[in-house]
């Protein structure tokens, strides 16, 4: 049996009267790429942000290394990280100062031949002593990505980790997480809303609306339940209400 | 030193490297550092050395207003050095990614103090050689009562500076003025170059709760009276210790209502 990394139970936040996650259950395996698909508001970010320790939830459970997030996250950040393109890294700083200074946060060694190589594989080594805020908006998500990646950690969350790329450069950024989690078995939980970087990277997915998990499967038997050729057509079924989800997943 | 503890000090050095690089990327800040403190002690000065001709009480100690003005720096750049720094980071909007890092809240606050002590070490530091140079005033020449009256002065801007950083954090930079003007609340009533005893009846009770008017009042003891008061220095000392230990408290209550409402993720430019 697989060993749990991600285990959340009855994971609820309320803002007020909204309720922004309503009492989600799920599990993430070691070594699996697993996204989270819905519309705006469905409670992506919500979750994410939990799930990182950004929020206290208002009820229910998270488990991570097997370590109660919500008491004890900073025994298990060193081996998780992040990446968003709504969080920035600092405009003022290079990316190579901002990788340096990320570097020391998570304890790594030999710091700069792990720039150098993040750098090469992100294509982002004539920009490494350009202020972050220089950037356009795609060599900020792959600057993003390569801090998410410093610490080689066994747990990714990844928010539109292709937001804003060429075509040609989101390709070989999923080309990339997929070696990279091939080599190391590490854990991918990705928020995205484009259903191709999903279909190809993901093992598994989970249908949030409305704060609940209303579907989950793999890519494949989502398309096949609902009858459709694309993750994409499930999307809009499953968001415009036209076909009810053939089973709710708890 | 356990590894633990060195592990703390490395994420401590990354937050202090990260302001470095800051300031070292940008002139204006650079500059700024020492041209607020050196243009307050200049124009001070020229106040002071028209008063020793025409005011008996200055006269009798010279450098008072220098020194006053000079100590008051102390608490001003401690305060808005921490605020600037802790608000560098929202106006970044990187809240999030440090907080999703090893990095504890409290080596973040660690990290703030050090940067702080260091902006106004050169800040004031210099500002207080330029005045021997251009005023023959060196406030050098109180002696160890200065590190006494440095220390409690910057641990009151510290903890003024973390209260506002706190509220910058839970109302939003709309809040952000309020780091600007809030230490100016507390300097008619620290007495910094007058003695409180002007103040009117109702307000001297306040002005003696706060920690910087005994540093103010025990400054004029030693260059009016030639005396130092210890008594008054122990009175900043545990008034400190109430302010510190409540501004703490203040700041982790605000950390932990942003992380119930989402504000770590929503701060930014």
């Amino acid at each position: 049996m697989s060993e749990t990394i991600i285990n959340v139970r009855d994971l609820s936040k309320r803002f007020g009267n909204v309720v922004a996650v309503d009492r989600i259950c799920f599990d993430l395996a070691r070594g699996s790429t697993v996204g989270l698909l819905g519309g705006n508001g469905a409670g992506k970010t919500t979750t994410l942000g939990m799930l990182l320790g950004l929020l206290l939830p208002s009820s229910g459970e998270i488990r991570i290394f097997g370590e109660d997030m919500i008491r004890h996250r900073h025994r298990v950040l060193p081996w998780m990280n992040f990446s968003s393109p709504y969080v920035d890294l600092p405009h003022r700083l290079t990316v190579r100062e901002n990788l340096i200074v990320y570097g020391h946060l998570y304890g790594i060694s030999q710091i700069n031949s792990r720039i150098n190589q993040l750098a090469s594989d992100f294509d982002l080594t004539e920009f490494l002593d350009r202020p972050a805020g220089k950037l356009s908006a795609g060599q900020k998500t792959r600057a993003s990505l390569a801090k998410a990646l410093l610490n080689k950690p066994r747990l990714l969350l990844l928010d539109e980790p292709t937001a804003s790329m060429d075509p040609d450069t989101a390709d070989a950024v999923r080309g990339y997480l997929e070696d990279y989690q091939r080599e190391t078995s590490a854990t991918i939980l990705l928020a995205s809303h484009n259903m191709s970087e999903v279909e190809r990277l993901c093992s598994d997915v989970l249908v949030l609306k409305a704060g609940r998990i209303v579907d989950r499967g793999t890519p494949s038997h989502l398309i096949a339940r609902f009858g459709r050729q694309t993750l994409e057509q499930v999307f809009l079924d499953i968001a415009r209400d036209r076909i009810a989800a053939s089973e709710t997943a708890q | 030193m356990s590894i633990h503890t060195k592990q703390a000090w490395v994420r401590i050095w990354a937050m202090v490297l990260r302001h470095y690089y800051l300031i070292r990327g940008s002139w204006p800040r650079l500059l700024e550092l020492i041209y607020w403190p050196a243009l307050q002690m200049t124009l001070w000065g020229f106040i002071t050395l028209f008063f020793e001709t025409h005011s008996s009480w200055v006269a009798e100690a010279a450098g008072i207003l220098i020194s006053a003005v000079l100590l008051w720096d102390v608490m001003f750049r401690a305060q808005i050095s921490l605020f600037l720094s802790f608000i560098e980071e929202i106006w970044s909007r990187n809240l999030g990614h440090l907080f999703v890092s090893p990095l504890r809240p409290g080596e973040m606050i660690t990290a703030l103090l050090l940067v702080s002590l260091v902006r106004t070490l050169i800040g004031v530091g210099g500002a207080a050689i330029l005045a021997i140079i251009l005023f023959d005033v060196s406030v050098f020449a109180l002696g160890v009562p200065l590190a006494a009256f440095f220390a409690n002065l910057i641990i009151m801007g510290w903890s003024l500076g973390l209260v506002v950083s706190g509220l910058v954090l839970r109302f939003g930079q709309g809040a952000e003025s309020l780091g600007w003007a809030a230490i100016f609340l507390v300097q008619p009533v620290s007495g910094v170059y007058y003695p409180i005893s002007v103040l009117p009846d109702w307000l001297q009770p306040i002005a003696t709760a706060i920690p910087s008017t005994h540093v103010f009042e025990g400054l004029r003891a030693i260059l009016i009276d030639e005396t130092f008061r210890i008594d008054l220095l122990l009175n900043a000392v545990a008034l400190n210790l109430i302010f510190v230990t409540t501004s703490i408290f203040i700041f982790f209550a605000i950390l932990r209502y942003a992380r119930i409402h989402g504000q770590l993720l929503q701060l930014g430019e």
